[in-house]
Order: C-alpha cells, then structure tokens, then sequence
C-alpha cells in the first residue's frame, strides 16, 4: 500500500517539477553547476571501475577460453559486447545510484529538515522546479557522456590486461572488438543510460524533497533513495532489454 | 494588515487550531505567544501558506488568500520575508549571495543594483563587510541578522519572525528584538513574531495574541498581559517562583 502511495507522490512530484522555470538565466546557471556536480566529479570513480571492470572482464573470458577451436579474437568480442550492452551502462549506473543518488538525497533532505526548502517557497520559488529539474536535465545530458567515457575505458583496460599478461596480442583484441559490431547496440545503452540517469536523481530528489525529521532520516532517505533507484534500474533494465533486443 | 477568521487545522484526527479570530496591524509588531505544542507555529505556516487550513479565512490587506490560485499566492509571498527559527540560510550560498537571492529570482535589476540593495540591507543589520563569508563562518546571532537583511531585501509588506531569539544570549536577542521594532517601524510592516521570550514580549509586543490548546485564548497588549487575570496567561508569563514575586509586586502597585 505504501509502495503505490510513494509512486503517486512521485509522479505527482514530477508533474511539478517539469514546471517553466522561474527564470532561465537562473536555471541556466544551475544547470551548468549540476552538471559539473553530477557529471564532471563522477569522471574519476567511473574512470577507475570502467578500466579495472574492463580488464577483469578480459581475464575472465581469456580464463574460460579453452576450447582450441575457439578463435582468440573473441575475446576482444565478448569483452566488447559485455562492456557495451551491460556493464557500462547498468554497472556504472548502479555505481552512479550509490554516488549521486545518496547525494542528491541527503542534500535535499538536509535543506527540507532545515527549512532552507519552506524558505524557498515563501519566497515564491517552485522548489521542485529549482532544485530537481536542473539535476535531471544535467543527468540526461551528462551520464550518456560517462557511459561512453566508460566503454572506452573497459576496452582500454581489456587491452592492458590482455597485453600486460600476454594472454592475447594487441591486433586479436581490436579484430575482436570490431568483429560484428553494431553501433545499433551503442544506441541502445544510450538510451538505458538516460533512463537510468532519470530514474537515479528523480527518485533520489523524491526521497530528499520528503524527507520529514532530523539528520538521521536525512541519512535513512539517502538509504532510501540508493536501494530504490538500484532496484528500479535493473527493473528497467529488464524491460528495455526485452523491448529493444528480443 | 492580515486578519484571519475561523481558522481550523487538524492533522487526521487531531485538531490543533479551533476557531482562531485574529488581527495582525499594520506597522506594529504583532506577538503570538503560548506554550511549545500549542499551534503557533502551525498558525504561522497556515498564515504563509506553507500548510492549508482545514476552513476559515486568511485575508492579506483584505485579500483572500485561501481563494487565490498558485499564480496570485505567488504574488503575495514575494511580498512576504520569513526569519526563520534556524535561519534557513542556503548554506552553499555566501552572504552575498543569500541576500541576493530573491532580487535575482524576482528582478531584472542589473548587477551594480542588485549589489547595492544586498549592502543596503547588510549594512542595516550592522553586517557591512561580510559579503564573502558562508553562513557556517558565522556566529548564530550574525546568521539571524543575514536572514533578516535577506528577508527585507525585496522590501517586504510582511514580516514573519519564528522565534527569532531561539538559540541566542540574552543581549544579542535584545539587539534582534530591536532590529525587528525597528524596520517594522521604518519599513511600516506588517511584523508578526513567533515568541517565547518574555523579554521580547515586554520589549517589541505591540499586539499580543497568546494561543493556548489550539485556541485564540487571550488578546491584547503587552500593559494588559502584566496585569491580566486570566490564569493561563498569568502560567505562561509568570512560570518561575521569581517572576510571581515581580507579579506580587506589580499587582500590589497596581491595586494602591
């Protein structure tokens, strides 16, 4: 019952958050800050997992390889495929659930539970409007950047690990990721990105925006919005792939 | 002026305002006092139109703002500023920029002058120079004055105070209280102030409104509240052994 409660006021949040903006100039600068906030300081963590996840995915497939009639190039194949149609764009989303979500959350329960929000109101300010719709614009915009920026990543550390152990040579691996690729499959985990992204700071922002206490339910809506935009990404994911791949 | 007439809230089966009548005056400090749990603060927020009354009627210079749609609320709350009991300053935001904050929100104004009018109002609070610092940088008492200076800023017809010497000494909430008097008196706004502090009742009470159980229980002026009979008022201002002595006294005075 509480489930179908929450999913009312989400969508009734969202019906006021795609509200005009009080004043572009403003929403233009805020975007700009949310997406410096949101997008550019995530660079590093999904840096450093997309090199390490690619070159474990690389090893593992090199380590399963045993059959002699397999040809070596798959698995410069099979580490292209994984990276491009799952582990970037639904990994490093759950990754960005845990980073920005519980952000996001905390820093707008903390402005609920210190009245910074009913200051806005009183103003006059559409709070929603103000504080969420800049951090879902610059996550649409900006994840599909990282994900992107993490593909080249994992194969990039695929090759690293590849080469450095000398399970493969550089000219395997490249024929392996260019072995039947389909620039349909790079769209598609584009488009999971994007939804994904929306899920992360729109759910995270709802838990934030209700937060009703003090800082320990700033921190248990920070819980909140981490574990319930997790589990509606791989709800998503779940149904984008049966809509887009079968 | 506000007035409000037949105010009732409730929170599901628990009703917290019954029936308030009230008049808040234009260019006076108007006090609303009572006892932690007794509805001050959910009147206040149903006055501002941060909660909806149950029924009644909430009137801004004879304006009805219950009937008002979200564009005409909007109107009216840009003429309203709100001390908040915490301050609610954004804390990602230097002093400059809190204060700024509604000019950039609701004016056109040009840098130089939107920069102007942030002094103007630092300055009137005796914050000149703190244009660069973040509220976590200052003291509480500075905190309350920058949302003061923030809350006047668009020169409001308005004032709410909720509890504006909570968390503060004895003398830096005199300098408060005074602020308040003051620009209430310059700016002749509608001020109405959240209290428990006696010191501000006696000090800066044009119009006293004490609520009690929910209910308008007692009205008047800060003479009448020294000298009133009604017991409830008398508890609340007379709570400590010491201060029933002074009352002793005052009545005795008073009867001679």
């Amino acid at each position: 019952m509480k489930i179908i409660k929450n999913i009312g006021r989400f969508i009734q949040m969202l019906f006021v958050v795609y509200s005009k903006p009080e004043k572009w100039s403003v929403f233009r600068e805020s975007l700009f800050t949310e997406i410096y906030h949101i997008g550019v300081n995530s660079i590093p963590i999904v840096a450093l997992m997309s090199t390490f996840m690619g070159g474990v995915i690389a090893l593992q497939t090199a380590s399963n390889m045993s059959n002699p009639l397999l040809p070596s190039y798959t698995i410069g194949y099979i580490t292209c495929s994984s990276t491009i149609l799952e582990f970037s764009p639904t990994i490093i989303s759950l990754i960005l659930a845990g980073k920005v979500g519980s952000n996001i959350a905390s820093e707008i329960g903390t402005m609920r539970t210190t009245e910074q929000i009913d200051a806005l109101e009183i103003m006059g300010v559409n709070s929603l409007t103000y504080l969420v719709l800049p951090k879902i614009i610059a996550s649409i915009l900006f994840f599909p950047i990282l994900v992107i920026i993490s593909m080249g990543l994992s194969l990039l550390g695929g090759w690293l690990s590849l080469v450095l152990t000398g399970l493969s040579d550089t000219e395997t691996y490249i024929y392996g990721i260019r072995y039947d690729f389909r620039v349909f499959f790079v769209v598609y985990a584009l488009v999971k990105t994007v939804v994904f992204g929306f899920l992360i700071v729109s759910i995270a922002s709802f838990y934030g925006f209700y937060t009703k206490g003090g800082s320990l339910d700033v921190g248990r809506s920070a819980t909140k919005a981490v574990v319930s935009s997790s589990v509606a990404i791989l709800i998503a994911n779940f149904i984008l792939t049966q809509l887009f791949l079968l | 002026m506000i007035r409000i007439e037949h105010l009732n809230k409730s929170f599901g089966d628990k009703q917290v305002l019954f029936d308030i009548n009230t008049e808040f005056q234009k260019g006076k400090v108007n006090l609303i006092i009572g006892a932690s749990g007794q509805g001050k603060s959910v009147l206040t927020k149903c006055i501002v139109g941060l909660l909806e009354p149950d029924s009644g009627a909430i009137y801004y210079g004879g304006q009805d703002f219950l009937n008002f749609n979200r564009q005409e609320k909007k109107e009216i709350r840009k003429q309203i500023g709100m001390l908040f009991q915490a301050s609610a300053l954004f804390d990602s935001m230097t002093v400059e920029e809190n204060v700024m904050f509604p000019l950039t929100m609701f004016t056109n104004w040009t840098k130089k002058e939107k920069l102007d009018r942030v002094n103007f109002c630092l300055d009137r609070v005796n914050l000149s120079g703190i244009n660069h610092l973040y509220p976590s940088e200052c003291s509480g008492g500075m905190q309350k004055r920058i949302a003061i200076a923030r809350a006047i800023s668009m020169q409001p017809k308005y004032l709410f105070c909720d509890e504006p010497n909570s968390g503060l000494d004895p003398k830096t909430s005199i300098v408060i209280d005074n602020l308040i008097k003051e620009l209430t008196y310059e700016f002749d706004i509608t001020t109405v102030v959240i209290t428990h502090d006696m010191n501000s009742v006696i000090e800066i009470g044009d119009t006293i409104l004490f609520i009690h159980q929910g209910k308008n229980w007692w009205q008047g002026d800060k003479h009448g509240i020294i000298t009133t009979d009604n017991k409830e008022v008398s508890d609340f201002v007379y709570a400590s052994e010491f201060m029933k002595e002074i009352r002793a006294s005052i009545m005795k005075n008073h009867n001679t």
